[in-house]
């Protein structure tokens, strides 16, 4: 099994890869598209901000690659967010994977939200042995509106969508390589889909 | 919903943890990596790691002990402590922390907090304030406590809040150590003026002082140390606790 992260310079990648070495599976970083394109699994990280973060993946020329892959992939947290149509934040247009647009929560809550949140409607094998109302951590001050591609929501304001599924294209709003036990069950399932 | 946070906090010397710890099952109470794996274990929501090395070989140190840390604990980290560019952050942040903290650089230079915040994103920028109240007025300190400012508490939490800050971890030097509770006073005021988590530190002696930060304090999250490393408050049982008192975490 071959786990490629894509690193384009955004985000906390070394949590992503020392996730994936407890699991006992050497993830290597790459922005090489041929490496890209030959792996059996790509997580597609991202911290940081929208618009730089697009930025840095067309300087790259991932932002063509990445809709064309074929095996599963996994957006985390500004990831998934990037692979929707359209983000808020820097008004940035994104990889039209996932029909949704990117909002911003109002000042009716603490922004970012930072925590542990639970995650609901389940739909998804990623989400095997993960039980309904499930912990995860989450960052983010932005968010997926809640559509027919969510395989997960959760509540902060409203009802949002936490995850995403589009064919081999999956999303996660939270932190798997930062939610305990749960988190480690789900990037296990990604190896498994 | 969004679960309140409960964060141990260890001191780290020349990447070892100091003030010690009464942990009976740790091979080595003093490696803050076993440590670290023992509070996730319990329960912990996050981790706060504060450097209080003096030396510039100590703080290579704490690279190394970042890198164990990220590499074997499965939730979330902050570190703090001698924090003042963005190379230092970057370096952090690639050795695998989730979060770092700033107190006297950003007080120094306010403009690091816009470009930490920028450069990282404000999900990572933690600024911590240590602050005391004296005739009445919460004012900012510096250097752990020591060196006297200016500067309000809330004014500069306005302040850090509209700079860039995804969080503020503060501190009352008033109750830090009495383990007689959190300014809660303090505290809810925070939390009306900033719209950004407030972690509350200092003054843990009790499960009811938890109760109150997050009730009457309003706090988001709650800082300790002794507490739980003498084993004085079970990290397990006072979740449980707070979940009998309808506050919500995770467990």
């Amino acid at each position: 099994m071959s786990v490629v992260i894509v690193d384009y310079g955004a985000g906390n990648i070394k949590s992503i890869q020392f996730a994936f070495k407890r699991l006992g599976i050497e993830a290597k970083l790459s922005n090489d598209p041929t490496i890209i394109k030959a792996a059996n699994r790509v997580i597609f990280p991202g911290v940081g901000e929208a618009s730089s973060a697009m930025k840095m993946l067309k300087q790259s020329g991932l932002d063509d690659i990445i809709p064309k892959l074929k095996q599963p992939v996994l957006g985390i947290c500004l990831g998934m967010q990037l692979m929707c149509n359209g983000s808020e934040e820097g008004d940035t247009k994104g990889l039209g994977i996932f029909n949704v647009e990117v909002k911003r929560f109002s000042n009716q809550v603490k922004v970012p939200q930072m925590g542990w949140n639970t995650i609901t409607n389940l739909k998804s094998e990623l989400f095997n042995g993960i039980k309904e109302n499930e912990f995860m951590y989450l960052v983010h001050s932005y968010y997926a509106e809640q559509c027919e591609e969510s395989i997960a929501t959760t509540d902060y304001e409203f009802t949002y969508a936490s995850a995403l599924q589009n064919e081999n294209f999956y999303g996660v709003q939270f932190h798997p390589e930062k939610s305990s036990t749960a988190g480690e069950r789900l990037l296990k399932n990604f190896l498994e889909l | 919903m969004l679960t309140k946070r409960i964060i141990p906090c260890l001191d780290i010397k020349n990447g070892r943890t100091v003030k010690g710890v009464n942990f009976v099952d740790l091979r080595d109470a003093g490696d803050p990596v076993e440590l670290a794996k023992q509070y996730a274990n319990l329960g912990a929501d996050e981790l706060v790691f504060l450097d209080i090395s003096a030396t510039l070989e100590g703080r290579k140190t704490m690279y190394d002990m970042v890198l164990k840390v990220a590499e074997q604990v499965n939730i979330p980290f902050t570190v703090g402590g001698g924090i003042s560019s963005i190379e230092d952050v970057d370096d952090l942040l690639h050795c695998g922390a989730d979060k770092i903290s700033i107190n006297s650089s950003a007080v120094k230079r306010p403009e690091l907090i816009n470009e930490l915040s920028q450069k990282f994103g404000s999900q990572c920028v933690v600024v911590a304030i240590d602050a005391k109240q004296i005739d009445g007025k919460w004012m900012v300190h510096l250097a752990g406590g020591t060196i006297p400012t200016d500067l309000n508490l809330f004014d500069w939490a306005k302040e850090v809040e509209q700079r860039g800050a995804g969080e503020i971890l503060f501190t009352s030097m008033n109750n830090d150590g009495t383990k007689a509770g959190f300014a809660n006073d303090a505290l809810t005021k925070l939390s009306e003026i900033v719209n950004i988590p407030i972690i509350a530190s200092g003054g843990a002696g009790s499960t009811q002082h938890f109760i109150d930060a997050f009730e009457r304090g309003n706090a988001d999250a709650a800082l300790a140390a002794s507490v739980f490393h003498f084993g004085e408050i079970d990290i397990l049982d006072l979740k449980k606790d707070l979940r009998n008192n309808n506050i919500e975490v995770r467990l």
